[in-house]
């Protein structure tokens, strides 16, 4: 199967992105429209990724492969199975939605902003798509780039610290995956190729070096406890979109480490260390959970709402069974609605009030009745309710740990309680009661722009709970072939 | 026949999202018409249905397949028998006079559509729940239920005591829930699949096994399991707290939800799981002695209530207890009979107290009633034919059912009978006497009225009409309250058929050791040869004692009460406090979550992660910090975006060069 599509969806957002450098930042309303088109371009070429899919299939498809540096044995390398295609749809829809939800509230270096979200998007797919490590690599880092402008230009007060945390943070932890890039490298016989490197052999020594490598580089982006103080930071200065991105798809990279890298790559160290890894999952489900509870800040909260969500994520892939795998799966893209729907959603409410602070709102449904029969879905989704996206990963995971151990499965479900608790919680203070002071009073509902944004992303999160088989459907085989493989000793 | 399965929930669905999104385009009587209209349909067809499945028909089949994973295969499909059959007509039936109600109860509302959408699509939620044959769409009515519950309770979003106990009965289900969830793991692990009908069929299998990690027996950790999501969803003891202040949401939901269906989907769920609890005594003691407590605890603290509602709230959750007792005595007939004969009943007096509350103009103290019969002669004769048919005299609905009940649990031999047995009686007696306190303190004695009005209205926006005379509710309030009298007092004859003439047939299975049910069948000579035997009976004399009491203490010496009260202080004070689990809880659980997630975010995040192990390199971000300014003034930006492409075009020619 040979075909250009992955290249597409890399280099579209690229490519597109070029000429609203060009056109610079004094024709914004041409630059925002063509931002548009470019970005639902991007969105277009990665459909027939999904609908050409073969779902019987075990293996890479729409695979290219070129030299890329022949000296090192570099290729360009591209190929998406069960697991990694549906990211790239993911990615693609949420940059329509921040292209959408920039368009009134960035007035000053529109293209700069937009370019920088495009571009954004087109290496993350290079990300999802990659199948040479060190092709990997370059996106892995070249993706921390527009991010850390974004937040540093466009953020808010503090944004300059912010952007610097996020930045060492990650930067230190992806240098340590580069040492073990080049050990694998030497160990594969001078080959970046992660098809043969998934069967190399490797003793219990070097697996767990490796393991503790990429954990370091993958934890940080997840986040996964105790590395996680960046991302609430990293959040609160971030400008809407930035944290729409940041949740819905930069988050999910790490994940996408561990199950591209880590697993099949390590079988018998994430084997081994696998206690580990539930012990300091069910922490950031539990812990975070209750950190969640008491933040004063919406943005914070639902950023710790977000690290206790992607705590279920590695949750699922550490118990090795089916339906927890698959589970962590649909839990992370069900996130990348829900989050940026959250986010959205108290973006909406920033652009009219200028505070993210909770005590500076209640009664905003006095004002606000469309907005927040919205934030009501995507509140009620963040919780775990039944026919929303938010429930199916959450609900295969509990299922998926149950069977792995009953007290695993346990302290997982708490987060039935937790969530509802801080969510809800947060939902009455800022949206129920009476109009809470004169700011409020003022607020005006949603515009028809902001009501497309939200109703696009309902839509989504009410069609996967509803309905998620799709979703699933497509797992099957390669989720089915990684267990099988991650079952197979290497030693 | 399938066509006719999905009109049944469909139709108020369709109703629920054609008022809710388009309810400013079809006004107020286009939203009541079109969700009534559903409503309808949905009710017709229940009893066509149910014709059906008296031919000895049943249905059992799936819409669609929802996921696949990991050999787990999860469908949304339809189980339609006996016991599914009897709870969609009254789910639907008292959904559509509940409907109707709400045209006068909500006249004023400036919410009316957004009202009628969440009722029915709290039909279509609960109607998911009952027609399920699989434990995922169970739980998918379950949360349903518990949302719109939720968006009820704080229907009036303005005041804080809604949205208080909005949350608090959200929160309290979810802990329910957290039971359920635990139990429908274990059987999704162990018996691998969530299909009724599959996992019935291993429940033999599943009954020699222990939980591997726990040691548990398995089917006593799923039943508890499951039993835990049911104490939530049905109120019972120590999870109840959220019922009564669910009483701020408008009265005819409190009719519909908090005492008819939803709070019912509890012992609903555990008369479904019969195959399952027949297989473990330790669970069915559970259930047994968990429903004792409330049976016979929530009703005293209903002597001691003055709001109208609230008594009505806390019998409820007593009269779930008796529900839930005859669960755990394997008397699922007796307790789905009283469930039914309950929603009639309690129904009744829901909807009779919003009536007095409309005429009150919103004022719900009972202290500030009495004397209405002259004024409100309909309400006053339903609410008296649903006072005697909650205290259980004969011949009203409510004796055959609860005295089955009490009869069922003294025949049953599993630990905790005989404690609930007793308590049951004694929560006759006190039934007996909080039915008519209520009865006479609101509708006969002085008139008190007069006096200056509160402002504990049950609406919030709405009106200080005052001091006029009370007077008699219109005809859409009356009318649903006479056609739900009916059946209070009437369906108790169904009692021949339902308990003892197999009704139930294959939906119920007990197992030969709890035959309770069956031995009373050989007593059974029909309706009034029981209530002749009742006539004999304690339970009889007791409730009839209660009512006594009621009238001695209200009519006969009203100032009595208040002397009683001044002499057992104590008593009083902890039945007013309800026993202090409100202040426990908030203490403990709201107060105790806080105290942990403060302690972990501000010892744990800031203190060791941030401030021991960041701190370093955060000092480092202050001494980089210049240099990044150079962000915010100069087109360093631009130069980035360079620098990415850039990055790939060197890296490609540097790297290849020969």
């Amino acid at each position: 199967m040979n075909s250009s599509l992955l290249s597409l969806a890399i280099w579209v957002p690229i490519i597109g992105a070029l000429p609203l450098l060009a056109l610079g930042s004094e024709r914004r309303e041409l630059v925002r429209w063509l931002a548009l088109a470019v970005a639902i371009a991007g969105f277009a070429v990665t459909l027939p990724l999904y609908l050409d899919f073969d779902r019987q299939f075990v293996g890479m498809q729409f695979v290219e492969m070129a030299p890329w540096i022949p000296r090192f044995n570099v290729q360009y390398f591209l190929g998406v199975d069960g697991i990694s295609v549906l990211f790239i749809l993911l990615n693609a829809f949420v940059t329509i939605l921040v292209v959408l939800a920039g368009w009134e509230v960035i007035q000053e270096k529109v293209a700069q902003y937009m370019a920088a979200f495009l571009i954004m998007s087109g290496l993350m797919n290079g990300i999802f798509a990659a199948l040479d490590a060190m092709l990997f690599y370059v996106f892995f880092e070249a993706s921390l780039i527009p991010m850390y402008i974004i937040i540093g230009v466009w953020g808010g007060p503090s944004r300059v610290y912010a952007a610097f945390k996020f930045f060492l943070y990650t930067l230190l932890g992806s240098l340590l995956m580069l040492i073990a890039l080049f050990y694998l490298f030497l160990q594969a016989g001078g080959s970046f190729n992660l098809l043969e490197w998934h069967q190399l052999r490797l003793t219990m020594t070097p697996q767990i070096l490796i393991f503790v490598a990429f954990l370091i580089a993958f934890a940080v982006k997840v986040p996964m406890w105790p590395v996680h103080t960046w991302l609430p930071d990293a959040h609160v200065e971030a400008p809407t979109g930035g944290s729409v991105v940041l949740a819905a798809i930069m988050l999910k990279l790490g994940a996408y480490g561990f199950i591209r890298f880590s697993l099949p790559i390590l079988p018998d160290a994430s084997h081994y260390l696998a206690p580990m890894m539930i012990a300091l999952s069910l922490i950031a489900v539990v812990y975070i959970g209750f950190v969640a509870l008491v933040q004063a800040d919406m943005k914070k909260l639902i950023a710790y709402s977000s690290i206790s969500h992607m705590g279920f994520v590695t949750l699922g892939f550490f118990i090795f069974n089916q339906i927890g795998v698959e589970g962590a799966l649909v839990q992370m893209i069900s996130h990348g609605f829900v989050s940026a729907a959250m986010f959205l959603c108290v973006g909406v409410m920033y652009d009219r009030m200028h505070s993210r602070q909770i005590a500076d709102y209640g009664g905003v449904v006095n004002k606000m009745p469309k907005f927040a029969a919205f934030f009501m879905l995507f509140a009620m989704a963040n919780a775990g309710l039944p026919a929303t996206s938010g429930f199916v990963g959450e609900f295969m995971v509990i299922l998926g740990a149950v069977k792995h151990n009953f007290w695993v499965g346990f302290a997982a479900a708490t987060t039935l309680i937790l969530g509802a608790a801080y969510t809800l919680w947060m939902y009455k203070r800022v949206v129920f009661g009476a109009v809470g002071n004169d700011h409020v009073a003022e607020l005006t509902d949603i515009g028809w722009r902001e009501f497309l944004v939200l109703a696009l992303l309902a839509a989504a999160v009410l069609a996967m709970g509803i309905y998620p088989f799709p979703f699933t459907d497509i797992m099957h085989a390669s989720v089915d072939n990684l267990l099988k493989h991650v079952a197979m000793s290497k030693l | 026949m399938k066509t006719l399965y999905l009109i049944i929930p469909f139709a108020p669905l369709v109703g629920a999202i054609v008022a809710g999104l388009f309810g400013k385009a079809i006004g107020r009587a286009g939203a009541h018409w079109v969700t009534i209209l559903g409503v309808t349909a949905s009710f017709v067809c229940s009893v066509l249905v149910m014709q059906d499945v008296l031919t000895g028909n049943t249905f059992n089949g799936s819409l669609y397949t929802w996921m696949e994973a990991g050999g787990l295969k999860l469908e949304i499909g339809f189980l339609v028998d006996r016991l599914t059959a009897i709870m969609m007509i009254v789910v639907t039936f008292v959904s559509l006079m509940v409907h109707i109600y709400t045209i006068g109860y909500m006249a004023e509302d400036p919410g009316y559509q957004r009202f009628f959408s969440y009722i029915s699509l709290f039909t279509f939620s609960m109607l998911m729940l009952v027609m399920a044959n699989n434990f995922l769409q169970l739980f998918f009515g379950w949360e349903a239920v518990g949302l719109v519950s939720y968006l009820l309770i704080g229907f009036w979003y303005t005041r804080p005591t809604a949205i208080y106990a909005n949350l608090k009965a959200f929160l309290v289900n979810r802990v329910g829930d957290f039971g359920f969830l635990m139990g429908i793991g274990l059987i999704a692990a162990y018996a691998g699949s969530l299909d009724y009908a599959t996992v019935f069929a291993k429940g033999g299998e599943l009954a020699t096994i222990s939980e591997a990690v726990t040691g548990w027996p398995l089917i006593t950790a799923v039943c508890i399991g499951l039993f835990i999501g049911a104490m939530g969803k049905s109120a019972q003891f120590p999870l109840h707290v959220w019922l009564p202040d669910s009483m701020e949401g408008p009265t005819p939901i409190s009719a519909l939800i908090h005492a008819a269906t939803m709070v019912t989907a509890g012992i609903f769920m555990v008369s479904r799981m019969s195959p399952l609890f027949e297989l473990s005594d330790t669970a069915l003691s559970f259930v047994i002695v968990i429903g004792a407590i409330t049976a016979l605890f929530m009703a005293l603290i209903a002597i001691v209530q003055t709001d109208i509602k609230r008594v009505v709230a806390y019998s409820t959750l007593s009269q779930l207890g008796y529900m839930t007792a005859a669960l755990g005595a394997s008397a699922y007939s007796a307790a789905i009979f009283h469930l039914m004969t309950h929603a009639f009943f309690k129904a009744v007096l829901f909807l009779g107290a919003g009536s007095v509350i409309i005429a009150m103009h919103h004022e719900q103290d009972m202290r500030r009633m009495g004397g209405l019969r002259k004024y409100m002669p309909i309400t006053y004769l339903t609410v008296l034919i649903g006072a005697i048919a909650n205290a259980g005299l004969p011949p009203f609905a409510g004796f055959f059912s609860k005295d089955s009940i009490i009869e069922a649990v003294q025949l049953a031999h599993i630990p905790g009978a005989a404690f609930a047995y007793y308590a049951l009686l004694a929560g006759v007696f006190v039934g007996g006497f909080y039915s008519f306190r209520l009865v006479f303190f609101a509708f006969h004695g002085e008139e008190r009225f007069r006096h200056a009005g509160g402002h504990h209205g049950d609406h919030g926006a709405h009106g200080h009409g005052h001091h006029a005379e009370p007077h008699e509710s219109p005809k859409v309030v009356t009318v649903p309250l006479i056609l739900l009298a009916i059946p209070a007092i009437l369906a108790g004859f169904l009692i021949g058929p339902m308990l003892f003439g197999g009704y139930f047939g294959e939906a119920i299975q007990i197992a030969p050791r709890h035959a309770s049910i069956a031995h009373m069948a050989e007593e059974f000579h029909g309706p009034w040869a029981m209530v002749l035997h009742g006539l004999m009976a304690p339970p009889f004399w007791l409730a009839l004692a209660g009512a006594a009491t009621a009238w001695f203490l209200y009519i006969k010496r009203p100032e009595l009460p208040t002397v009683i009260k001044a002499k057992f202080a104590t008593l009083a004070m902890i039945l007013e406090e309800k026993y202090g689990f409100d202040r426990f809880n908030d203490w403990f659980f709201a107060g105790g979550a806080r105290m942990v997630g403060r302690g972990l975010w501000k010892a744990g995040d800031e203190v060791l992660i941030d401030g021991v192990a960041v701190n370093g390199s955060a000092k480092a971000v202050g001494r980089f910090a210049g240099v990044v300014r150079l962000l915010q003034s100069g087109h360093i930006y631009q130069y980035a975006f360079s620098m990415i492409l850039g990055l790939f075009v060197l890296m490609t020619l540097w790297l290849n060069r020969s």
